[in-house]
């Protein structure tokens, strides 16, 4: 039978099928962060069970984390009591913890990847929506809720019905000045953001496989804004070489044996997918989103579409975010620039933001907030010499965390201003209340961020 | 944590006609600070229920006092965006007994199901029919009883039959649990692991 690569993983790990009913799934690697933790923690507590398999869990603190002076005690009472919390259940069940200092913290996402702990044909699951991300190193990952965080804390397993498949490939070469980002943007731009709903994605084509394992990540991580499940690429040589060596990949010949299996991780030629989109990489611009969900989105160069008399939701995004139908992108003037997050905060991100602005200053009018993903990837900045290139062009260059995506901290975007962000969500409010976000890529950002406005980085690259 | 059986209802019904709700509106990132379930109805829908000086905003439909009831009418593909569980605590918390919509987001659906909070999905037209009648008489009352799988529309004689995964239905109606199912596949899930090594 032909199989896809999300078959040929799935099967290898249903443990039991229910009848009428959704499979029994094994998981391989479970990411726990302190935000939705701690209820599924006092669930087995209730229950007086112990964590079923602690070495497959690993967990940090991210999502609610400081900046600013990590190393002093977090300030906000909420924030601290929730990080102390999830201290207090790793040390009590038994799980690994990078928490704040530990030269491994880090956004959930990209350290999990950076150790090595993401490999391909795994089941990585997380309690966060943007676990799809690990699906680009050939792995079946997805976000779950805290009761399912617990079933997995509790068995190592869940219950899941298997989603349907589909594939999208987007053929050509990608021209200059458009990276992964756009590409996700596109992609969503096209399917819409509920046009994935009940499926897991598979990438391909010339135009994916030709990305880097970061810009491989930065497409599946998007996955989810259509609504999929996951999304996920066929592991290569591109994908051996960037696991080669990380702390728990397996070394030397083990490692070898590794790549073996692992080159049988493709889709059959013949395999049948529900949903296929064909795109072509040369139909592809530098994209930024003008509305409230990522679905929102048009190339740099468009205007902000007119909306239909009965369109009320696209109405009430427009009249949020202040912007007129018809109006241009290009000239707008912007207040923030946001570079980091668990799509676009990875060194790759950071070097690409930094050959940018190397020798120019941001405009006065921005205020630039960088923030790396991990405190890995914030080392590699200061060893490049990135960080100096950021700083003297005016960027301020925080602590690892989730920071300004989520605005769960004191990184929040005020009320009205416009944010062109390389995180992954404009819905309201998301960036703090009332903030304006408009998504876009690391290249664009810096741009936004010399001119103060909207700029075709094509332009000025 | 099942919240023990799910029972049927007859109830009034809250509208919100606005598509892709993600469940950062549901609940805003900044409530999610606490560490038990309980507590988020508060905060449930708090940007468009509350001015930033926590003064309510007249218009939204939580503060219209002619609007009632345990169960929440919304707009297509409901609960998009971040996985949180808070939301359907939230909902849950706030009493709703169901969300109906035309469509859901996955994750939530899943977290609504494990947390006793019925997705009932209907056509776009059912729903757009369902909006309207509420928009008629804010105090129209519909019926859901989920051993039928239908959802009553009131005064005119139409039922509409909803979908749900069979094993689902089954956890509602009884309240199980589906970490105690897992537990008692412990051993079963121990010779799995034995035979992938
Ligand atoms: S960076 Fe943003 S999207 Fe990524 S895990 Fe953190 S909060 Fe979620």
């Amino acid at each position: 039978m032909t199989k896809t690569l999300f078959d040929k993983i799935w099967d290898d790990h249903v443990v039991k099928q229910i009848e009428n009913g959704p499979s029994v799934v094994y998981i391989d690697r479970h990411l726990i962060h302190e935000v939705t933790s701690p209820q599924a923690f006092a669930g087995l507590e209730k229950r007086g069970i112990p964590v079923f398999r602690p070495e497959n869990t690993i967990a940090t603190a991210d999502h609610n984390v400081p900046t600013i002076d990590q190393h002093l005690p977090i300030k906000d009472k909420l924030s601290k009591f929730q990080v102390d919390k999830l201290t207090e259940n790793c040390e009590k069940f038994g799980v690994t913890l990078y928490g704040l200092n530990h030269p491994y913290q880090g956004i959930v996402h990209v350290i999990g990847p950076q150790l090595g702990i993401t490999q391909p044909g795994m089941t990585i699951v997380c309690g966060d929506s943007h676990t799809s991300t690990h699906g680009a190193f050939g792995a079946i990952a997805f976000g779950i809720g805290t009761s399912e965080v617990e079933m997995v804390l509790a068995t190592q397993c869940i219950m899941q019905s298997k989603p349907k498949k589909m594939k999208i490939t987007v053929g050509g070469k990608l021209g200059k000045g458009v990276t992964a980002k756009d590409v996700v943007l596109y992609i969503i731009s096209q399917v819409s953001t509920s046009g994935g709903t009940g499926y897991f994605i598979e990438y391909a084509g010339k135009a994916i496989t030709g990305l880097t394992m970061e810009g491989r990540m930065t497409v599946c991580n998007m996955s989810i804004e259509m609504g999929a499940r996951g999304g996920l690429i066929a592991p290569d040589q591109t994908t051996f070489d960037y696991l080669k060596g990380r702390e728990f990949t397996p070394q030397g010949a083990s490692f070898d044996k590794a790549v073996e299996n692992w080159s049988n991780l493709y889709s059959d030629s013949e395999a049948v997918f529900e949903k296929e989109f064909h795109f072509d990489a040369t139909d592809i611009e530098p994209m930024i989103t003008y509305g409230t969900n990522p679905g929102m989105g048009t190339k740099i160069t468009g205007k902000v579409p007119s909306y239909g008399e009965m369109n009320k939701s696209v109405e009430k995004s427009l009249k949020y975010m202040g912007l007129e139908p018809g109006e241009d992108l290009i000239g707008k003037e912007i207040d923030y620039v946001f570079v980091g997050s668990c799509t676009n905060g990875r060194i790759e991100d950071l070097r690409e933001v930094a050959k940018f602005v190397e020798g120019k200053q941001k405009a006065e009018n921005i205020t630039a907030w960088i923030v790396p993903g991990s405190k890995q990837v914030e080392k590699q900045a200061q060893e490049e010499g990135i960080s100096k290139i950021l700083e003297k062009a005016g960027f301020q260059l925080r602590q690892p965390g989730c920071s300004a995506c989520l605005a769960m901290n004191d990184d929040k975007i005020p009320q009205g201003k416009y944010a062109v962000s390389t995180s992954n969500r404009n819905f309201e409010g998301r960036q703090g209340p009332g903030a304006r976000t408009m998504l876009a890529s690391p290249l664009t950002a810096a741009a936004v961020a010399i001119a103060g406005k909207i700029v075709d980085p094509r332009e000025v690259i | 944590m099942a919240r023990g059986k799910f029972k049927n209802l007859v109830s009034t019904a809250i509208p919100l006609p606005m598509e892709n709700v993600d469940t950062d509106q549901i609940i805003p990132a900044r409530f999610l600070k606490a560490t038990s379930r309980e507590g988020f109805g508060e905060n449930l829908f708090r940007d468009w229920r509350y001015e930033a000086n926590g003064q309510p905003v007249n218009d939204f439909v939580l503060n219209d006092p002619s609007f009632s009831g345990e169960i929440l009418v919304a707009g297509k593909n409901f609960g998009s965006g971040s996985s949180r569980e808070h939301a359907a605590w939230a909902i849950y918390d706030y009493g709703f007994k169901v969300v109906i919509s035309s469509f859901f987001a996955d994750i939530f659906k899943n977290n609504s199901l494990n947390n006793g909070l019925l997705p009932l999905q209907v056509s776009d037209e059912d729903l757009v029919e369902i909006f309207a009648l509420i928009d008629t008489d804010h105090q129209v009352e519909f019926e859901v009883t989920l051993a039928s799988q239908s959802l009553i529309l009131p005064g005119m004689g139409k039922t509409i039959s909803f979908d749900i995964n069979p094993y689902k239905k089954e956890c509602l109606l009884n309240g199980y649990d589906e970490i105690d199912y897992l537990l008692n596949l412990k051993s079963e899930i121990a010779a799995f692991e034995q035979s992938r090594v």
